[in-house]
């Protein structure tokens, strides 16, 4: 699915341009370019650009200034809190799906595969609210949470919550195609070993699946801290405790606190950067030969390497 | 219409494709180039077809003497049949055949019922009358191929180039193919040109033969030619199962073990290392030495092949001589494993480092 | 044949691990949206019915489903254009850009939202250069397709990047040398070949489009009957404790999601049938 790229070997895509038959007219290229570059500068880079202008239109000192206000500094917390939660948790979760999915066949397990997708179908603010129709008030468990006094909407659980619903797939859908490519025979071969079950999940599989693992976790994560209409729902607003980062973003804004507003966003702006950076990271790291992936057996080290062919001989 | 290269030079980065080729391939010819991995023959095919540029500044591409150089792929009317078939997946097969028909500008394009009719005829000719509304997944890769070529042939061009047509197919679909290749050109004549690195194939089904070899044409010629006459080294060796033997030259011979061949043009050459190069169809063997020097050899192993009898000698020195000989022949040796014979050549060639003798 | 749930495999763990997953994904996911389900029949088809349909909800409606269309087709023709660009051409930036496409995933929809109505507002950037021209673009269903425009971008490209890299160039040679234009190979050989990915990176921005929130809510205004979209409208209902209201609407937006999910499976089924071999 969009957005969430399986770690895979792409071709480099310069070999179709050194073929004359097929290459398009220069000014054409030039057409292309162009308006992909006016098309992105557009819709991608000015609003990037527009958070960290507006965060510093006051100068350097506004914008230090909007963190020492206790408020931002208790959302920030509370955003981090959130992301530690839901970010260990469901990994254990895309780590155990993955395991039961690829290294198993059993009935019923491409229906499970697409339930684990069913939150991306489900729209932020559903997302909150069928967790207040569970656990609110007048919910199915109201009464007895009530009884109990135990408050989950409109308080850190309820937020906790909802942010692991939207970001339940991230993981275990990085984590599921890589685990079954790479099949069970080397944790079969592990197994014959003597190594027991958690033995071979931690030193073999583990290590296989690493970067695929990472960059789920960086991906759960960004959504983590950055879900904004699933929290909003559940969270009800109630500033200093209930609010992540992008909830009280929303509330300097509706106050006309542009600057404060800004400042807050441009911390999950970077966020969002270096989730990008390390994305892309991840992506080239994966494409190197890993330590993980053991040489042919039998094959001569010193055997020479075929030499890469240029001019499509056979 | 005829295909010409003249001084065709192509580079990709530092490495050398071509170096300064030419060659000409007379009208209605079915021509093979043969040669191994990174011989070039790929490359001047391609550019050929106009998918390559040489080398600017290097020389040109002629057909029927007309210089098409400046012409893209797409106006030099080259039929191209690629190894992998590149059909498109997603039509059927009439739809694949007419295709270069449907892509031409209004004018010159045929009425409907026009292109129906030829592409029944190309099935017709392909043997593939009933596969018109199969989609390229729905066929084997041999039917593929033959979709692949009608698709070429239909839009009549003067040239048909084909790059390893049969590579990716296996051993006796291949046989088949390629028998059928030459019924079809010499059903519908356009000049072909076809490429290769099997000399089985290009021996038995062109009318000539281009060797190259690490972007050079070493040989033109029939098929006869140059098995029988090779004009060098690479050739002959490229060119059927050869034995090689080591020795030197002395006086007005050269010796290779008990084995002396004259060479009357080599007296310069006193004591440089000689080569000898025989097919194992051009070796006789006997039960006694002879008059003429020979060589003494044990038999290895003796394998019934077909019409012959394929012979695997060892002499002293462990070198292994591969011989040919008729079912008489060996018979009237009473040839089996363990037998000593003498080995002796019909017809060789000597090589003295940089020529040939 | 005896019926087996599972084939028999030297792997331990199974139990353990099918059963936290989904104990887990109950807990999350289904019990949750079970909920949604349940309440929304306790409400009675009567009262359903006159939720959904009535102006303020069929507006709301009409306004998502244009909209995310809109955006959706925007970002397939643009974003082909992108993904080709990025796969056949080199030019400055690329690799840089290249990663930044997925800037909109990536981003807090909140921080796009407010930087988005800062943009296009009556004197923002771009919203300066519109108004003489009398075209207003925060608060009006234009700024709507803009935010939910920048929220598809990468759906469309992510998908047809790997499409485009897995053509062969042999093809489009084959169908140079039968005499075809490049516009011509583009037409009916390239574009069926990446057809079923272009569907399912509009199917993916649209599904997304109607479902987001965070983007749109600053730069819509949010007037009722006018740029008014559905996800906010469920909000409004929950704060005025209309639970029902909200459930009813929620359950139609998350059944159409699931039929275009399922539309997007279909074509990509369709499509691998037809690619089977060679």
């Amino acid at each position: 699915m969009a957005g969430t790229i399986a770690l895979k070997n792409t071709q480099a895509g310069s070999s179709v341009a050194t073929r004359p038959a097929i290459a398009e007219l220069a000014w054409v290229k030039w057409l292309l370019v162009t308006v992909s570059l006016g098309f992105l500068g557009v819709f991608l880079l000015m609003p990037l650009a527009a958070v960290f202008v507006e965060a510093f239109r006051k100068g350097a000192g506004a914008y230090f200034t909007s963190f020492r206000d206790p408020a931002a500094l208790a959302a920030i917390k509370l955003t981090l809190l959130v992301a530690a939660i839901a970010v260990p948790a469901n990994c254990v979760f895309g780590l155990a799906a993955s395991w039961a999915i690829a290294k198993f066949s059993f009935v019923g397990k491409n229906l499970l595969i697409s339930l684990i997708d069913l939150p991306f179908a489900v729209s932020p603010v559903i997302s909150g609210l069928i967790y207040i129709l569970l656990y609110g008030l007048h919910g199915w468990l109201g009464p007895w949470l009530v009884a109990h006094d135990i408050q989950i909407v409109f308080a850190v659980p309820g937020i906790v919550l909802a942010t692991l619903f939207v970001t339940f797939p991230f993981i275990a859908r990085e984590v599921i195609p890589l685990m079954q490519a790479q099949g069970t025979e080397d944790e079969e071969a592990a197994i014959t070993l003597g190594a027991s079950g958690w033995q071979t999940f931690r030193r073999v599989t583990l290590p296989n699946v690493k970067w695929a693992v990472l960059y789920g976790v960086i991906l759960c994560n960004a959504r983590a801290m950055g879900e904004f209409g699933a929290v909003s729902v559940v969270s009800g607003h109630i500033r200093g405790r209930t609010n992540t980062m992008p909830l009280h973003v929303e509330i300097l804004y509706n106050e006309y606190n542009f600057v404060a507003a800004f400042a807050v966003a441009s911390l999950l702006a970077m966020l969002a950067l270096a989730t990008l950076a390390l994305k892309s990271f991840f992506e080239w790291r994966s494409r190197r030969p890993l330590g993980a992936a053991p040489p042919c057996a039998g094959a001569d080290a010193s055997a020479p390497i075929p030499v890469e062919d240029l001019s499509h001989e056979h | 219409m005829s295909i010409e290269v003249r001084n065709i030079t192509k580079t990709f980065g530092t490495l050398v494709a071509l170096h300064d080729v030419s060659l000409v391939v007379p009208s209605g010819q079915l021509a093979a180039l043969l040669g191994p991995s990174g011989s070039g023959k790929t490359t001047l095919l391609r550019v050929i077809a106009g998918l390559e540029i040489a080398d600017p500044g290097s020389g040109a591409v002629l057909f029927h003497e007309q210089d098409v150089g400046d012409r893209h792929t797409r106006h030099r009317k080259v039929g191209f049949v690629f190894q992998h078939y590149a059909l498109f997946k997603h039509m059927t097969v009439f739809e694949n055949i007419s295709f270069g028909l449907t892509v031409r500008p209004r004018r010159t394009r045929p009425p409907a019922k026009v292109i129906r009719q030829k592409v029944q005829q190309l099935l017709a000719l392909v043997q593939l009358e009933n596969m018109a509304d199969r989609y390229p997944s729905q066929l084997s890769g041999g039917q593929r191929q033959r979709v692949a070529l009608a698709r070429a042939l239909a839009v009549e061009p003067q040239v048909l180039l084909l790059d390893e047509p049969f590579g990716a197919l296996d051993a006796r679909v291949r046989q088949e193919l390629r028998h059928w290749l030459r019924r079809l050109h010499d059903d519908v004549h356009v000049t072909s040109l076809f490429v290769t690195h099997d000399q089985e194939e290009a021996l038995e089904v062109a009318d000539q033969i281009v060797v190259m070899n690490e972007g050079r044409i070493e040989q033109v010629g029939t098929p006869d030619n140059v098995f029988h006459q090779p004009a060098n080294e690479f050739v002959l060796n490229f060119l059927g199962n050869v034995n090689v033997f080591h020795g030197r030259i002395q006086k007005d011979h050269a010796v290779f073990g008990s084995l002396a061949v004259d060479v009357p043009s080599a007296g310069a050459a006193e004591g440089c290392h000689a080569r000898l190069l025989v097919r194992p169809h051009d070796l006789e063997i006997d039960s006694a030495p002879g008059s003429a020097g020979s060589l003494q050899a044990r038999v290895f192993r003796v394998q019934s092949a077909g019409p012959i009898v394929k012979l695997e000698l060892q002499t002293e020195e462990g070198q292994h001589i591969q011989v040919e000989v008729s079912h008489a022949e060996s018979k009237r040796l009473d040839v089996q494993q363990g037998t000593i014979v003498y080995v002796r050549p019909r017809q060789s060639r000597v090589y003295v480092d940089d020529y040939s003798i | 044949m005896k019926f087996r749930f599972r084939q028999p495999s030297v792997l331990p763990g199974f139990g353990l691990t099918l059963g936290f997953t989904i104990f887990y994904l109950s807990v999350i996911v289904l019990i949750p949206l079970s909920a949604l389900f349940l309440k929304s029949t306790a409400m009675g088809w009567g009262d359903f019915w006159q939720t959904v349909t009535s102006p303020r909800v069929v507006a709301a409606y009409k306004l998502s489903f244009g909209a995310s269309a809109v955006a959706a087709a925007l970002n397939a023709a643009f974003g082909f254009i992108v993904a080709w660009s990025l796969v056949r051409y080199s030019f400055p930036g690329k690799r840089i850009l290249d990663a930044l496409v997925d800037l909109p995933f990536a981003l807090p929809t909140a921080v796009s939202g407010i930087a988005l109505t800062t943009i296009y507002s009556r004197n923002g950037w771009i919203g300066r250069l519109l108004e003489p021209l009398g075209i207003q673009a925060a608060f009006s269903p234009l700024g709507v397709t803009i935010a939910l425009t920048f929220i598809g971008l990468p759906f469309v490209v992510r998908t047809l990047q790997p499409a485009l890299q897995d053509l062969e160039a042999e093809t489009e040679e084959a169908a140079a040398s039968l005499g075809a234009t490049r516009w011509q190979t583009l037409r009916r050989v390239i574009l069926p070949t990446v057809l079923p990915s272009l569907l399912t990176g509009f199917g993916l921005a649209f599904a997304r489009a109607l479902g987001e929130y965070g983007s749109v809510v600053f730069i819509a205004g949010n007037m009722p009957m006018r740029t008014e979209i559905a996800p906010l409208l469920i909000v409004a209902k929950l704060e005025q404790y209309d639970y029902a209201g909200a459930t009813a609407i929620a359950v139609v937006m998350l059944l159409i999601s699931f039929a275009i999910l399922l539309a997007i499976n279909l074509v990509q089924w369709q499509a691998s049938r037809h690619r089977m071999g060679g």
